[in-house]
């Protein structure tokens, strides 16, 4: 085991942005220290660490804050060189990172509109999602992984699509992962939670959906500008 | 024999900006194809059949979109005058301001320029604060990459021509010397950099086109009315 008191890492137990940064930790057998942050009240800890935009997560390593999970992970694959997170070849690390963009810059904001979304829109919105796992299911053809034969960084990316859309779907009373549809996207969520880094660090699946059962009410009933 | 290196681009974008003055920065000789957005290239279909978008580099008939993505690859590939740093946590700080001028920075900037009313009052408010906390960082270096141009600056390429139009063609002001003297000197340092020069559309030109797209939305709205 590597890290050890070195390694902080602050956190929210339903954040699927934390949660990658953890799986990327525990793929390497790094030892951290996990603070749990109450987002309703933020520690002076985090908004010291992280002041521009005083989000979880954040990774301290010698006392030197990383942030934005992308960047925490890119930051562990190279100070930690064993298990590689990324491949070596540039063109590989360059798909891998295209995918992973695409999970934040298309697929998180498809998902958040059908999660928000009613009546018109929610159908408009579900027809953007389904795009989205169109393309990743042909991505995925002929592969286990986005990484190949195991996982890699876009998996660790896209990850929160294999838990947290479930819950998405359950909350908000939609229907996308479609194995008849999606089948190789669909067979991925199984064989990504299957793998033990993943298995052993996930959320409890009730208290995720009691949580953004709270987050969706809250939301819905915000007033809106 | 080195493999061909081709450019498919905009002239207009400062996304496409950003790879050109990248492979000038590393002396990468490539072919610069200009596409027609309103009438894509089979070619460009086929490289970048996801997104469909500029910029896409092509090296050795392989494709890599996306230009943050594209720039991390040049990075890797090309490993003469760096432009991120060796040690991972300055590497990691640079990816984090990549983001934020990314994902925060230019699509606020961007909206408020076209926005209206209290909306843009809001905006133009934020996108100030966005670009004091850039100036913040920046601080007493000559560039966010210290003396040399680094993978920030590039990013923050639109802050050079493209904001200097956009805020005439919006008849609204957000950056200049007064209220952001040490930005408003990296982009004179910036623009008059070798590399950089070259690569920049020629400002009466932008001026010209991003009226003309004003113009065109102002008359698709009074259509609308």
């Amino acid at each position: 085991m590597v890290g050890g008191r070195e390694v902080k890492l602050f956190g929210m137990w339903a954040s699927p942005a934390v949660r990658r940064v953890e799986w990327a930790l525990k793929l390497k057998g790094i030892e951290y220290e996990y603070i749990e942050e109450d987002i309703s009240n933020k520690s002076t800890d985090l908004v010291k660490y992280n002041p521009i935009n005083k989000q979880v997560p954040v990774l301290l390593h010698h006392g030197k804050p990383i942030i934005e999970s992308l960047v925490i992970i890119e930051y562990i694959d190279e100070v930690w060189k064993h298990n590689p997170i990324l491949p070596k070849d540039p063109y590989e690390r360059a798909m891998a990172r295209f995918w992973a963009t695409y999970s934040e810059d298309k697929c998180r904001s498809a998902a958040r509109e059908v999660f928000f979304a009613e009546g018109e829109k929610r159908v408009k919105a579900i027809k953007c999602l389904e795009e989205t796992l169109r393309a990743l299911d042909e991505e995925l053809q002929g592969k286990k992984f986005f990484g190949g034969e195991n996982i890699g960084f876009s998996d660790l990316v896209l990850g929160w699509m294999a838990f947290w859309l479930g819950v998405s779907e359950e909350v908000a009373s939609f229907e996308v992962l479609d194995p008849n549809k999606f089948p190789w996207f669909t067979s991925w969520i199984d064989s990504f939670l299957k793998v033990p880094a993943i298995k052993e660090n996930l959320p409890p699946r009730d208290k995720t959906v009691e949580f953004f059962h709270s987050y969706r009410r809250l939301h819905l009933a915000a007033p809106k500008c | 024999m080195a493999e061909e290196v081709k450019v498919f681009g905009r002239w207009t974008s400062p996304f496409c900006c950003r790879v050109e003055i990248a492979l000038r920065l590393k002396g990468v000789p490539y072919e610069y194809i200009e596409e027609d957005l309103s009438n894509k290239s089979p070619l460009l279909l086929e490289y970048n059949p996801v997104h469909k978008k500029v910029p896409v580099l092509v090296h050795g008939g392989k494709p890599i979109a996306e230009s943050l993505v594209v720039l991390e690859y040049i990075e890797e590939t090309w490993r003469r005058n760096p432009i991120l740093p060796e040690d991972p946590h300055r590497r990691a700080m640079a990816r984090f301001w990549t983001k934020f001028i990314d994902e925060k920075c230019m699509p606020i900037m961007w909206k408020s320029l076209w926005s209206e009313g209290e909306m843009q009052l809001k905006l133009m408010e934020e996108t100030k604060e966005n670009l004091s906390i850039l100036e913040r960082e920046l601080n007493s270096k000559k560039f966010f990459g210290g003396n040399s141009i680094g993978l920030v600056d590039i990013a923050a390429s639109f802050l050079s021509c493209w904001t200097e139009v956009l805020q005439e063609v919006a008849g609204i002001s957000l950056f200049g010397e007064a209220k952001h003297p040490i930005l408003f000197k990296w982009a004179n340092e910036f623009m008059s950099s070798d590399a950089v020069k070259v690569c920049l559309p020629p400002k009466d030109e932008l001026l010209s086109h991003f009226r003309a797209m004003k113009e065109g939305m102002s008359a698709t709205k009074a259509g609308q009315n």
